[in-house]
């Protein structure tokens, strides 16, 4: 079983074809330091009303992933190398213009960390909302307001028939978010990416947020791409994870063993590093050294310099995702051994 | 279930007393006549001590004053009224030379490492400016070694002495950052949000940093943060603000595990926990709406327009920060100070149940 390949490997079980699968996704940026090499072969899929996370630290690879899938990456600099993405089982690197953006915008849809950069300060919030329905199908002005107040009303906003005027920097923080929500859900996607949704967010502020999410992803049968660093986040949401570190994915399974037995080092550091509400612990475990620089990624594994477990195969050969389980994978030479103790 | 240890503070004597401390910041209107119209109430009556070599961790949500409270105590800003006593002297009233000297036993340490370093300065420079306004903690010939010492101190190489923030990450950067507040040998130290703009795997690196540096030199911490789980690992006690007042009061495990006023109940249960178990043992509570304006605060108990226990008495009367009636007396955790009139005990973090597992 070490032996087969890795796509075949973790992909096999699938019968039907999911809303949205990576295949083998590489991306790099020109910059003036070298050639930065973002993501590295990433692979995942997404089905209806199924919620993935997709776990990592600044600079993994993850909001670049889900900008490619979006079409916003900024190219040049960045330049997508190699890959598949698949909605519906249609390649949407290999196809028309045309066809990419009927799919983009109305059938797969964004929400930002950052509410208020993300909304036009010049406009109300009531034609940002309204401009969904114009532009994408072509309804009058009135209609649209009556639609815009009708979200507004979806996503919990107190009192939206006399909000529907104001501007961004009327709301608060967890309403912006709200808003945002809000316009994502406007066409009724298919698929929603959450990038961060709930970072900028207090709290309380945040579980409110996140519960309306939920919801919302269980009535329209959606599928979430949720993008965070918070591992309290995504064990509250999440079906399944896929954990990255410089621009692969070095585990994948669903949330309840990763938490309980998680197959790689880093995994397992990240887990062991942070502290928990509900106990009161000693010294808190710390993953030693820096994430790596994306001009220099080690060679081999590139977790190794950081990794307690790591030994000479490490240095040369890159892991592939060995399967560990059913669901479950883990890109590291020592799974079980990781698993193990 | 067996009660966690909380550290003993070295003695129990308390070295910075705040005392009704009031901050408001004047609304104005007009240009050449400024007419005062309002005041933000940042900070509105707030009372704690900080004994020697503990760390006492302050709470709350944006917008409720904590930051507002770290100027405070260093004096970067003018306090309204209250006192804050440094051994026994009140530093709101100093100035000049007193406070110059004041100054050198609290320092801080700022929460962005990528603005709070200069970038035109090398990082020797940086950590060796404290030198240059109180020249009597380093000779000037001396300085130089001082400065590679606080270096290793830090866990850096002392041979970076001559190079820019930008040559460092986030981490490394948080680090130079806690070497220029070490640089004057201060007793106390202002953590303003240390670690929040740092990577999860580089968070533990620096708290644990924080926590040998205690040890070693017997600092004292104010650290505040609105990552409870943090507060919680660090602190031996915690103080739960809520838009300018202290809303609850107590060691780590009085408010963790004993929480009594139901804003400390609510912010404890919103936490995600990292463990999927959870999700279905632990009750939450989802509050509702958004945190008033501190220009306009409520009536009564600030807290009384989000929370489910509200009656017409917290309109009317606002509660004090005390040990609540109830618990007069008795020896339970759940005896700390807490500002409701309802005050009642409740684990929200589920705790309990993952001690006995």
């Amino acid at each position: 079983m070490t032996v087969t390949d890795e796509r075949t490997g973790a992909a096999a079980p699938v019968s039907t074809t999911p809303l949205l699968e990576v295949r083998d996704l590489h991306v790099e940026f020109h910059t003036r330091d070298g050639v930065a090499r973002a993501v590295n072969g990433v692979d995942y899929s997404v089905n209806a009303g199924e919620t993935l996370a997709v776990l990592g630290e600044s600079g993994s690879g993850k909001s670049v992933t889900a900008q490619t899938i979006m079409g916003i990456l900024d190219m040049p600099p960045g330049r997508i190398t190699q890959g598949e993405i698949l909605f519906h089982g249609q390649d949407m690197l290999t196809m028309s213009a045309e066809q990419r953006r009927k799919i983009r915008g109305r059938k797969i849809a964004m929400i930002f960390q950052d509410a208020l950069s993300s909304l036009n300060p010049v406009l109300s919030v009531g034609y940002q909302l309204g401009e969904m329905f114009r532009v994408h199908q072509g309804m009058s002005r009135k209609q649209a307001r009556a639609k815009s107040i009708e979200l507004m009303d979806r996503v919990r906003i107190p009192a939206a028939k006399e909000r529907i005027g104001d501007y961004p920097h009327q709301f608060s923080g967890g309403m912006r978010q709200r808003i945002m929500i809000a316009m994502a859900l406007a066409l009724e996607p298919e698929l929603i990416i959450a990038d961060e949704p709930t970072t900028a967010l207090d709290v309380t502020v945040q579980a409110q947020v996140m519960d309306l999410l939920a919801e919302l992803q269980r009535e329209y049968n959606m599928g979430l791409i949720l993008i965070t660093h918070d591992l309290g986040v995504v064990a509250d949401v999440a079906d399944k994870i896929a954990v990255m570190y410089a621009g692969r994915i070095v585990e994948t399974s669903p949330v309840h063993d990763i938490y309980a037995r998680p197959a790689h080092p880093y995994t397992k550091g990240l887990l062991r590093s942070i502290p928990r509400l509900d106990q009161k612990g000693q010294e808190l475990y710390a993953i030693k050294g820096l994430p790596p620089n994306l001009t220099r990624i080690p060679g081999g594994c590139a977790f190794h310099p950081r990794c307690p477990m790591a030994q000479d195969v490490c240095a040369t050969d890159v892991p592939l995702l060995h399967p560990v389980g059913a669901e479950r994978g883990s890109a590291c030479h020592f799974w079980k051994e990781t698993i193990g103790d | 279930m067996t009660e966690p240890l909380t550290r003993e503070p070295a003695s129990r004597k308390p070295i910075l007393q705040v005392r009704n401390l009031v901050k408001h910041f004047p609304l104005t209107r007009g240009i050449l006549f400024k007419k005062e119209i309002g005041a933000v109430k940042a900070v509105d009556g707030i009372s704690f001590d900080l004994y020697a070599g503990e760390t006492l961790g302050i709470v709350g949500e944006s917008g409720c004053g904590k930051s507002t409270v770290a100027k405070l105590l260093m004096n970067l800003e003018q306090a309204t009224s209250g006192e804050v006593f440094y051994k026994g002297e009140d530093i709101t009233r100093l100035s000049g030379r007193a406070l110059k000297a004041v100054r050198r036993n609290i320092q801080m340490v700022f929460q962005d490492p990528y603005t709070s370093l200069n970038p035109r300065m090398t990082v020797g420079d940086i950590i060796g400016e404290p030198f240059d306004i109180h020249p009597e903690v380093a000779p000037k010939g001396d300085r130089r070694a001082r400065v590679r010492e606080l270096l290793d101190v830090v866990g850096l190489n002392p041979e970076y002495i001559n190079r820019y923030p930008h040559q460092f990450s986030g981490g490394q950067r948080q680090r130079i950052g806690i070497a220029r507040g070490l640089a004057l040998n201060p007793e106390i130290i202002i953590c303003d949000e240390p670690v929040s703009a740092l990577d999860v795997s580089v968070q533990a690196q620096v708290v644990n940093l924080m926590e040998k540096l205690q040890d070693e030199f017997g600092l004292s911490y104010v650290f505040i943060a609105h990552d409870l789980s943090i507060v919680r690992h660090i602190s031996d006690r915690v103080g739960v603000m809520y838009l300018g007042r202290m809303a609850e009061i107590g060691t780590d495990t009085e408010i963790y595990e004993h929480p009594t006023h139901p804003y400390t109940q609510a912010l404890l249960s919103a936490v995600p926990v990292p463990d999927p178990q959870a999700r279905e043992r632990r009750e939450r509570i989802i509050l509702t709406g958004d945190v008033p304006s501190p220009a306009n605060p409520p009536s009564g108990c600030r807290f009384r327009t989000r929370c489910w226990k509200a009656e017409e008495r917290c309109a009317q009367e606002t509660p004090l920060l005390a040990v609540p009636s109830v618990f007069a007396g008795s020896d339970s955790p759940a005896a700390h100070e807490s500002a409701c009139h309802f005050a009642a005990e409740k684990d929200v973090v589920g705790s309990a149940s993952v001690d006995a597992a």
